[in-house]
C-alpha cells in the first residue's frame, strides 16, 4: 500500500498518489468531527458537507474502487451513528459508498489534478451523493423528499469551490 | 507491487456492501404499521412461494382425493342410495298425508256448511273382489247410524248408495257399477232420466227422447226421484250425446271420483244438500226438496 504505481489509461500515465502514515484515517475523523461542530457555531456552514469532500478527495488519489467504496462506506456509516437517532445506520452509508466507488474509478481513468476538473467532479459527485440519499429516503425508508431545488444547486456550488481550495491543502499531506 | 483489483471483483465488493447496508436500513426502519421494513420486504419475496404451494398443495390433493383415494366412496354410495330412497319414500308419505289432510279439509268444510243435514263421514277401508266396480266398504256402519239406501256422497257429488250395513262398517254400491244408478236430470233442460253404471268408468243416460237436444259439457244432477238421493246432488257431465232411436245415447263423466274414493260421506236422511259453486255455475234452481216434478212424456227416475 506504500508503493507508487502507475494506472495506464490510453496513451496518459496517471499516478496513484500515497499519504502520510494515518493521514487518511486522521482527515477522515477530522472531517466528521468538524461536520458536527461547525454547525454549532457557524449554521450557515451546514451546507457543507465535510465527510463527502474527504471521501472525494481520497477516492479520486487512491483510484482503487474497493478502496474508495469502503472508504465511503465507513465516512457514511460514521456519519450516520453521528447523526442522532433520526438518521438510520446505511442512509449516509450507501450515499458515501456510492461516492466512493464513482470517485475512485473515476481517478483511475482521468488526471484529476487540474482545479477545473477537482471543481467540475466534486460539484457532480454531491449532486449525485444527494440524489442516492433522496432515493434511499423515498424508497426505503418512504419519506417524501425532493429531487432538486435551488438549495442543491447553491450547496453543490458552494463544496465544489470549498473542494479546491480544500483538495490543494490535502494535497500537502502525500508522500 | 500491489496488483490492480478487478472490475468484476470490485463490482461485485460494491453491491455486497449497498446490499449489506440496505438490509441493515430494512432491519432498522418500520413501515408504517406493517413492521420492520424488512419484515415487509420478506413477506413480499416469500408470500408469491406461499401462494403458489397452496395452490399446488390444493391441486394435488383435489387429485388424490378425487381420483385415488376413492376405497370409501363405494360404500359412501351405497349409504347415500340408501338415504335417498328413504327420502323419497318419507317425501311420498308425507305428500299423501298432505292430500288426505286436503281432502278432510274438503270434507270438514262440507259438513260444517250443511250443519243441519244428519250426515256421517267415513273412509273407505276396502272393496269387493270380482265384479269391474266392486262395492266398497266404508268404516262405519249401523252403530253411526247406517242403513241400507242411503245416498253416499263426497263434495264433488254423488258416489253411489248403502247395500249392506253392518254392525261397524258398511257396503256402498257405486253409480258405475252395472247394477248401480240414481234418478238424475240434466240442469239446463230439466229432463228427467235415470243414470245407470256400465262397469266402466263412465256412466250412461239411457232414456232421453231423441227429440230432446242434449249438448256435451252440460251438467246432470239427481232428481230427487230415486227416494235415496236428494235433489240437485251433482253426477257428472254429458261426454258425449249419440243419437238413437227412441233414445238417445249419453256417456257421462261422474262428478265424483269414484276410482279414487278415501273418504266419503253418508247422507242420513234425504234432506236437499246445496251444492253451491255447481249450483252458481249452472244457473240451476236451488234444491227445492223432493218436489220434483218428472217431465212429461219421459220416464222417470227409477230406484235402482
Amino acid at each position: 500500500m506504500n508503493d507508487t504505481f502507475e494506472l495506464r489509461g490510453g496513451e496518459s500515465h496517471i499516478e496513484v498518489h500515497k499519504f502520510f502514515p494515518g493521514a487518511v484515517v486522521g482527515m477522515a475523523v477530522l472531517s466528521l468531527v468538524l461536520q458536527r461542530i461547525l454547525p454549532v457555531y457557524l449554521p450557515r456552514l451546514e451546507i457543507l458537507d465535510l465527510p463527502l469532500l474527504a471521501t472525494i478527495y481520497f477516492g479520486l488519489s487512491r483510484r482503487n474502487p474497493s478502496t474508495g467504496l469502503l472508504l465511503g462506506t465507513m465516512m457514511g456509516l460514521m456519519q450516520d451513528s453521528l447523526s442522532g437517532p433520526t438518521v438510520p445506520f446505511g442512509e449516509y452509508g450507501i450515499a458515501k459508498t456510492v461516492i466512493g466507488y464513482l470517485a475512485s474509478s473515476i481517478g483511475s481513468r482521468l488526471d484529476t489534478e487540474h482545479p477545473l476538473a477537482r471543481f467540475a467532479l466534486v460539484g457532480l459527485f454531491y449532486v449525485v451523493h444527494q440524489a442516492s440519499l433522496t432515493v434511499v429516503r423515498r424508497l426505503l425508508l418512504n419519506q417524501p423528499e425532493g429531487w432538486f431545488n435551488m438549495h442543491l444547486a447553491i450547496a453543490a456550488l458552494v463544496n465544489a469551490v470549498l473542494g479546491v481550495v480544500l483538495f490543494v491543502g490535502l494535497d500537502r499531506l502525500r508522500r | 507491487m500491489v496488483g490492480v483489483p478487478s472490475r468484476h471483483r470490485s463490482l461485485a465488493l460494491l453491491a455486497g456492501v449497498l446490499l449489506a447496508q440496505v438490509l441493515m436500513l430494512a432491519l432498522q426502519v418500520k413501515r408504517d404499521s406493517r413492521g420492520r421494513l424488512i419484515r415487509v420486504w420478506s413477506m413480499t419475496a416469500v408470500s408469491p412461494f406461499e401462494k403458489g404451494g397452496a395452490w399446488g398443495f390444493d391441486k394435488v390433493r383435489g387429485v388424490w382425493g378425487h381420483y385415488f383415494a376413492l376405497q370409501g366412496t363405494t360404500r359412501q354410495n351405497e349409504e347415500l342410495r340408501a338415504e335417498n330412497d328413504e327420502l323419497k319414500l318419507t317425501i311420498s308419505q308425507l305428500q299423501s298425508k298432505a292430500a288426505e289432510g286436503d281432502r278432510l279439509a274438503l270434507l270438514l268444510n262440507f259438513r260444517q256448511s250443511h250443519e243441519k243435514v244428519p250426515m256421517v263421514m267415513a273412509r273407505v277401508i276396502g272393496a269387493s273382489a270380482g265384479t269391474a266396480s266392486p262395492p266398497v266398504e266404508l268404516d262405519r256402519g249401523e252403530r253411526d247410524g247406517i242403513r241400507r239406501n242411503m245416498a253416499v256422497i263426497t263434495p264433488d257429488g254423488a258416489v253411489g248408495k248403502i247395500i249392506e250395513s253392518y254392525r261397524d262398517t258398511a257396503q256402498v254400491l257405486l253409480l258405475s257399477d252395472k247394477e248401480g244408478g240414481a234418478g238424475a236430470m240434466l240442469v239446463s233442460s230439466r229432463i228427467q232420466s235415470p243414470v245407470k253404471g256400465t262397469g266402466e268408468p263412465m256412466l250412461s243416460m239411457s232414456y232421453v227422447a231423441a227429440e230432446e237436444t242434449v249438448n256435451a259439457g252440460e251438467k246432470i244432477v239427481t232428481s230427487g226421484m230415486d227416494k235415496i238421493f236428494p235433489r240437485d246432488v251433482p253426477i257428472g257431465t254429458v261426454l258425449d250425446v249419440k243419437q238413437g232411436n227412441p233414445f238417445k245415447q249419453i256417456r257421462v263423466k261422474p262428478a265424483a271420483q269414484l276410482d279414487r274414493l278415501e273418504e266419503v260421506i253418508v247422507l242420513l236422511s234425504q234432506e236437499p244438500v246445496n251444492f253451491k259453486s255447481d249450483d252458481d255455475q249452472q244457473g240451476a234452481q236451488p234444491a227445492a226438496g223432493n218436489a220434483a216434478v218428472p217431465a212429461a212424456g219421459k220416464p222417470v227416475a227409477e230406484k235402482p
